[in-house]
């Protein structure tokens, strides 16, 4: 019988074994970041003698660290914020004129570009930004937002259903517009939606690779995954500082997993159910 | 319901992005489509071919393999990871210790950066694996599994090392929505926890299984990252995803109207795969 004291130990000695298979590399990256190259050669696993901070800094100088977070960051921000504000205008327009023809199709229209791979628009599409001047970090931002219309329509409009339309119309009969019902009433009103796009939309852009590989010429706007990608070379004799600036470009997702960990997970949730 | 008069400020809320959308995302696609009926490598005058480029790339080893270590690829890490997911959804489900915490740590990995984590396990790969497996006298693993004709099943540890979690937090999902006497009732019934999962909690789940089934297989179709900081494709061309050889022969191999055409097969097999997954998965599934 499934009662409150009674425990069970089957399932906590797998989520045990399993807890050590998701731990076991970064235990591992975090002992080779904090070895020098000699220690590393006698063993990759045990607790360092001496800790070697130094490590980080080197590494950090030689990633250009704080340059590549600083347009990880840039990009993720506003792609972010664009993204939430946009991106539910268009789905509360759609919502609430699904009865008619032309917004139908619009939905259908997005919804059916969510199933074209990226393969197929990446080539054309590097030639159309470079000719235009926009294969770059601006470049990105648009494309972040404008390609996430697909999923986020989906996700508000479902959301945007359950939303009674009483409240618009009184504010209609007040003589409020549409904007400002949509600004003072609707937006604030899909908050949850919006914390959950915008999770979505930030584990996106931090965490591309292939978009930033394909737009990005200029070694200054690099991303910090592209940046790992770019020195890769650099680092087949010092494993140490490449571990090190492995942690590193993990160490700011991890941060804000950890402070917003239930919100993230909720987010996540929301937005593949809906 | 009533209808009132179009309001103007829907049309501006949908145009402006009607129109990049158009511009950002269908005109490549077809610029893609019109690409791969020609002979144009990105440069100077080009011809229209018609379907050579289509014909040639059913006679091209690398695109065939590419396909096939792709499915072969695919389908074992879609399985694996639904399977590992759904029991670690169901061991998180149950009355056990630290509820939260296991579930922040299963799906912490979901929130990494793919193409590092995939650096870190290159290195795991490469040093500590083969030594592990010598002290162990396991003669067949003593070297590192992405140089040899095992690389591919490195690429899956990866894949489900990460993948699992999202898919474990949507079971999870799933299973919080079946209330407790849906499982008094067929206990009662005398069923026993294997009948049980089969009959009633699989059953009850199933959107969430179409959903896992069709995410996943679209992920996994499409890997990239992984291969890129594992393999780079190789050892040879044996770990060379569609997507890869896409990248590397459309960009750099002066294969643009070529490659094109590759991604546009690409583009009709997953839609068909996704048309053909929901069809067969929803027929299963149950309404409480």
């Amino acid at each position: 019988m499934r009662n409150r004291n009674h425990r069970n130990p089957l399932a906590i000695g797998f989520l045990v074994l399993g807890a050590f298979f998701i731990l076991f590399p970064m235990y591992m990256a975090i002992m080779v970041s904090l070895k020098n190259p000699q220690e590393l050669g006698q063993s990759i696993l045990g607790w360092p003698r001496r800790i070697f901070w130094s490590n980080f800094p080197q590494a950090m100088a030689a990633t250009h660290y704080t340059h590549a977070f600083e347009n990880s960051l840039f990009i993720t921000a506003f792609a972010v914020i664009l993204t939430i504000l946009t991106n539910s205008m268009v789905a509360y327009a759609i919502a609430r004129n699904m009865h008619r023809r032309f917004f139908k199709y619009l939905y259908y229209y997005f919804f059916a570009a969510m199933f074209v791979p990226f393969p197929i628009i990446m080539l054309p599409l590097v030639r159309q930004m470079s000719h235009i001047g926009l294969a770059d970090r601006v470049g990105l931002i648009i494309l972040y937002v404008v390609y996430g219309i697909s999923f986020n329509v989906f996700v508000y409009v479902g959301y945007l259903r359950s939303v009674p339309m009483e409240l618009e119309e009184a504010a209609l009969v007040d003589g409020a517009g549409r904007w400002r019902i949509f600004w003072g009433i609707i937006f604030p009103l899909m908050g949850p939606m919006n914390a959950t796009v915008g999770i979505l939309a930030a584990l996106w852009a931090w965490n591309d690779f292939l978009l930033p590989l394909v737009m990005l010429g200029n070694p200054n706007q690099f991303t910090l995954p592209l940046m790992q990608y770019a020195l890769q070379g650099q680092y087949s004799t010092n494993y140490s500082e490449a571990f090190a600036s492995y942690l590193m470009a993990l160490l700011p997702m991890i941060i804000v997993y950890v402070v917003a960990q239930k919100w993230i997970i909720n987010g996540v949730t929301q937005g593949s159910i809906k | 319901m009533f209808r009132m008069r179009l309001s103007w400020a829907y049309i501006w809320m949908t145009i402006p992005a009607l129109g990049l959308f158009m511009y950002f995302h269908t005109w490549p696609t077809l610029h893609g489509l019109m690409y791969s009926f020609t002979n144009w490598n990105g440069f100077g005058p080009f011809q229209w071919i018609g379907f050579s480029n289509y014909a040639a790339l059913f006679k091209d080893p690398q695109v065939i393999h590419s396909y096939l270590f792709t499915f072969q690829f695919a389908v074992v890490t879609v399985i694996l990871v639904n399977v590992l997911s759904l029991i670690i959804a169901l061991a998180l489900n149950s009355k056990i210790v630290l509820p939260k915490t296991f579930k922040a740590l299963y799906f912490m990995p979901y929130v990494l950066s793919t193409l590092v984590v995939s650096y870190i396990f290159n290195y795991l790969f490469s040093n500590v694996e083969p030594s592990v497996a010598s002290a162990l006298h396991l003669t067949n693993l003593a070297q590192n599994i992405l140089g040899t004709n095992w690389a591919w099943v490195g690429i899956v540890i990866v894949a489900c090392w990460q993948g699992v979690a999202f898919n474990t937090i949507l079971y999870l999902a799933g299973l919080q929505t079946i209330p407790e006497e849906v499982y008094e009732a067929s206990m009662i019934d005398g069923a026993s926890p294997w009948t049980n999962f089969w009959k009633v909690t699989f059953p009850l789940i199933a959107p969430f299984f179409t959903i896992n089934m069709v995410l996943a297989a679209k992920n996994y179709l499409q890997v990239f990252d992984q291969i890129v900081a594992l393999t780079n494709g190789g050892p040879g061309t044996a770990t060379q995803s569609v997507a890869f050889v896409i990248y590397t022969n459309g960009f750099g191999g002066g294969e643009l109207a070529y490659q094109s055409a590759n991604a546009a097969v690409f583009l009709i097999i997953l839609i068909l795969i996704a048309l053909l997954q929901v069809r067969v998965l929803q027929g299963r599934e149950v309404q409480l």
